[in-house]
């Protein structure tokens, strides 16, 4: 019933827009629902990734820190974001921090029970791995973007 | 306007520093009865003795007496500007140029979507629509700049976040520890707007490779291209197509744009030669 449930609320998630109905019950025996406070961490730099997250509601600052300057934030993440792709792939732990900014609902996704999945039926990873290169593939162009640097003050 | 050639010299009314290199500066229009402008149209000012540059005016329009432009100091002829102090004088030739689709918006969603120094020439956008906010459906403003600390109109961006009728969204390319907004592109912040696509007339101002991303992000949302404008920049000298220094292609920005639909720049902007 409990999984029913999660199920329904997962199929609403943009990233499970594209996966059949039977794909996201599969995928809804790996979720469980999460609540981060504000300056909670979803995961630290370094630690093992243990669960893939999709953000319900709030807001996930992405951090890297630097010595000198603090933690400077690269990216945030809201509604409908997919994070953590790092439990996919080896050495399974993260790269970057990711802190709430604001109460921040997810689905929390864990990590084994993905890979178990993802490698067990194979028409199940295939889909799923096509949402997650689309996600990543949207994540790198804006970051190419970002690496412009378009604002910076030229003469012309 | 009289003769579009001439500068007209006009008195520094108010100086304010918006960031560490640009500033505001406030004219007084009063002795020659007002300044009338379209939002999305531009002046050349002239410091004297060094030289001229198209600015963006970016003041109220309901506000003719006194003439705003906000700018950013990257040449000699921007810092010159830059140095002046109230009673100064500035030359001025102006307005020109084509201005924002304002009244293709009345009864339609209004996004503007702003990239740095490109929401002075977007704000007397904003202002008019602001000053018959029912005319229109939804108004949503995405702004993004590259640092906290370059955010321009800061108290006016929290006005206008703290108005019920508007959706503001700023985000930051890079973000210090204090930040708790957005940090990313500006072309993330468009798909959390709850806009009717079809039914939106989008507003694009900033670098020209944030526009392109923008108007492809929202092509993919679903704003028709025809309901897509733009506002471009090139080396503008006369301001009345005369020059030819701001052609590109068949068309001279200074006198037919820079406020253009994006069909009639998408043909242009894919050509890197021009």
């Amino acid at each position: 019933m409990e999984i029913a449930s999660l199920a329904r609320s997962l199929a609403e998630q943009p990233f499970c827009k594209e996966l059949t109905q039977a794909q996201v019950e599969f995928l809804a025996g790996c979720a469980k629902n999460a609540r981060f406070e504000i300056g909670d961490y979803l995961f630290r730099e370094g630690s093992l990734a243990e669960s893939l997250y999709l953000v319900r509601s709030g807001k996930v600052a992405i951090e890297s820190y630097v010595p000198g300057r603090g933690s400077l934030k690269v990216d945030t993440l809201g509604p409908g974001d997919i994070l953590g792709w790092s439990v996919l792939l080896p050495p399974f732990r993260w790269h970057l921090d990711a802190q709430a900014l604001e109460p921040t609902l997810v689905f929390a996704l864990d990590a084994n029970c993905v890979r178990g999945k993802v490698q067990a039926d194979q028409s199940f990873g295939y889909a799923f791995m096509l949402r997650l290169l689309a996600a990543a593939s949207q994540r790198l162009m804006q970051a190419r973007l970002q690496q412009l640097d378009v604002y910076k003050a030229e003469l012309r | 306007m009289t003769d579009p050639l001439l500068p007209e010299p006009m008195a520094v009314l108010r100086f304010r520093r918006e960031t560490r290199d640009t500033f505001t500066l406030e004219l007084d229009a009063r002795p020659r009865g007002g300044f009338r402008f379209a939002p999305g149209q531009f002046n050349m000012l002239y410091a004297f003795g060094l030289g001229e540059v198209p600015i963006s005016i970016s003041g109220d329009p309901l506000r003719p007496a006194v003439l705003t432009h906000t700018i950013r100091a990257v040449g000699p002829t921007t810092r010159a500007l830059g140095r002046l102090k109230k009673g100064d004088c500035v030359g001025v030739r102006g307005p020109f140029g084509t201005p924002w689709p304002l009244d293709e918006a009345q009864g339609k969603d209004l996004l503007v979507v702003a990239g740095g120094i490109g929401l002075a020439p977007l704000r007397p956008t904003i202002l008019s629509a602001l000053s018959r906010r029912p005319a229109f459906g939804r108004v949503c403003i995405a702004y993004g700049v590259r640092a906290p600390a370059e955010l321009l109109y800061a108290k006016e961006l929290e006005r206008w976040r703290g108005r019920i009728d508007v959706d503001l969204e700023v985000t930051v390319d890079r973000g210090d520890p204090d930040w708790r907004g957005h940090t990313g592109v500006v072309t993330k912040l468009l798909r959390q707007f709850e806009l009717d696509p079809p039914n939106t007339v989008a507003m694009l101002c900033g670098p020209e490779v944030m526009m392109r991303f923008a108007a492809r992000e929202l092509e993919g949302l679903g704003v028709p291209e025809p309901r897509i404008y733009l506002s471009m920049e090139r080396n503008m000298k006369c301001g009345v197509g005369s020059c030819g220094h701001c052609q590109l292609g068949p068309t001279f920005i200074c006198k037919d744009g820079p406020v253009y639909p994006l069909t009639k720049m998408t043909p242009l902007m894919s050509v890197q030669e021009l």
